[in-house]
């Protein structure tokens, strides 16, 4: 018999006690990690039900397929950025995670990003290649090509058929009227445009006499514009020698074209600018160059004159001080010649009563008015006083002509004698 | 091609002559000689910036061998 008390809940109980038995919160807890890990980050498909937006602006609603259902919510922060309207019925794929709201017992998708269905595949895609490309370092800013100072022979990747094409060439004409340009004509749009593409990129390096390229076409629907997104193109502007303006579409829609290529504008007609642009500073840098060099060479030449003109300035009172050195010599040289002429002269008269004067003293002179000289001889002794001779003595007596030898016979001592 | 590396060579030169020329260390002489060449320079760039002899052709592809013809533009136009 089975005994009554702690026996039989023991025996009930028993094999209970062994198990885990969770809380609801815990199972809850338990069954939250295992969904969130596993499902941190999907991206579901499915069609849109049930949708709503609560008063706090969040959105919720429902993602099914034939056979399932999965509920799904969209906060404020994440849907601020929504380009465009949910609505049931809706086909999308959505990216989020796993989450699972244990108030009420139910996992959900907490929506980070949403897209419609056709062009989110593409966009997936189109995203899978910018990681893949942006990995490899297709857009990095160090492969850039500077484009050319000034492109004189420009290649256009394009159709002929296009707006682009047009508005490239009239702004050219207009504003850079210099610049050639080589067109490549492609499809841009549709299956095989991606290749005609690239092949033109290539076509162009090959024929190797642009300097700059653009590939271009107008606006469109992203699906226009998807040419431009593939791999193919993408890499022959990486791979092109030529740098490589990229001006596809009529606003911001960045393409891989735009990522990879060299520069990239929103419209054909920005590319043309760019060109414009470019020889217009040129012209402007030309002009002042050419303004500087004018100045720079007045200026030097303005302060050569300057200076000449100072240094014929101190080269004046030199020459003049020679001119009056040379007119003082002159007046000195005057001078110099009269004073010798005048003491020529007066010597000259000197001369001549100095002359006269010594004829006049001559003794020769005295004998000619009858006077007689004597002489003692044989001495020579000019006699001036009887007193001075004896008789006996031998004179010489000169007269103004000639002369006679005598005895003295006799002394007079009287000077009166003889008169 | 061609045009583009003559008219940036030119372009580089010009901006030498220009700056030995403000550096003041040159005679007379030298800086009238760079001057006379600048000036050509600037006439010859100003000349490849101004030139109006533009061609718009097309390049065509015929068993690898490229050519180019004449484009006309109001014939694409009609296209549009």
């Amino acid at each position: 018999m089975p005994k009554p008390g702690p026996d039989l809940f023991s025996q009930v109980m028993g094999p209970q006690e062994q198990k885990h038995i969770y809380s609801v919160s815990e199972i809850t807890q338990d069954i939250k990690v295992i969904l969130e890990n596993t499902f941190g980050g999907v991206w579901v498909e499915g069609e849109i039900s049930n949708f709503r937006v609560a008063t706090s602006g969040h959105f919720y609603f429902s993602l099914k397929d034939q056979s399932a259902l999965l509920a799904a919510a969209m906060f404020v922060r994440a849907n601020r950025e929504l380009k465009f309207k949910l609505e049931d019925g809706q086909k999308v794929i959505c990216f989020g995670k796993i989450d699972v709201y244990g108030v009420r017992g139910q996992y959900q998708l907490i929506v980070d990003k949403i897209e419609p269905k056709g062009l989110g595949a593409q966009q997936l895609a189109f995203e899978q290649l910018k990681n893949k490309l942006s990995k490899e370092g297709l857009f990095a800013p160090e492969h850039k090509r500077e484009l050319p100072l000034m492109p004189f022979c420009l290649g256009i990747v394009t159709s002929t058929a296009g707006a682009a094409i047009r508005d490239i060439l009239q702004i050219l004409a207009k504003g850079a009227p210099g610049v050639s340009a080589v067109i490549r004509a492609v499809r841009v749009q549709g299956e095989p445009a991606a290749k005609e593409i690239a092949a033109g990129i290539e076509d162009l390096n090959k024929f190797g006499k642009v300097d700059l390229i653009i590939i271009s076409r107008g606006g469109g629907s992203a699906e226009d514009l998807w040419s431009f997104n593939e791999e193919i193109v993408a890499r022959a502007i990486y791979n092109s020698a030529i740098p490589v303006i990229s001006a596809v579409g009529h606003q911001i829609n960045i393409t891989l074209s735009d990522l990879v290529a060299d520069v990239f504008v929103e419209t054909p007609s920005a590319a043309a600018k760019i060109i414009v642009d470019k020889r217009n500073a040129l012209i402007a840098e030309v002009g002042s160059l050419r303004q500087e060099m004018i100045f720079i060479m007045s200026e030097l030449i303005g302060n050569l004159k300057n200076e000449l003109v100072a240094l014929r300035h101190m080269l004046k009172s030199p020459l003049d001080r020679l001119l009056e050195k040379q007119q003082l010599l002159d007046e000195l040289c005057n001078g110099l010649n009269q004073n010798i002429r005048y003491y020529l002269n007066i010597s000259r008269e000197r001369m001549v009563s100095l002359i006269e004067k010594l004829d006049a003293l001559s003794p020769l002179a005295v004998l000619s008015r009858g006077y007689s000289l004597s002489v003692l001889l044989p001495g020579g002794e000019i006699i001036k006083e009887a007193a001075k001779i004896k008789p006996g003595d031998k004179v010489k007596t000169i007269l103004a002509k000639g002369g006679f030898i005598g005895l003295v016979k006799e002394i007079v001592e009287e000077r009166s004698r003889f008169c | 091609m061609k045009e583009k590396q003559s008219f940036e060579d030119d372009l580089k030169r010009l901006q030498k002559i220009v700056e030995e020329l403000s550096g003041g260390k040159l005679t007379l002489g030298e800086s009238l000689k760079k001057y006379e060449e600048g000036i050509k320079l600037a006439q010859s760039c100003s000349v490849s910036l101004s030139d109006a002899q533009r061609k718009v052709e097309l390049l065509t592809k015929k068993d690898g061998k490229y050519s180019l013809e004449k484009f006309n533009q109001a014939e694409s136009e009609d296209k549009v």
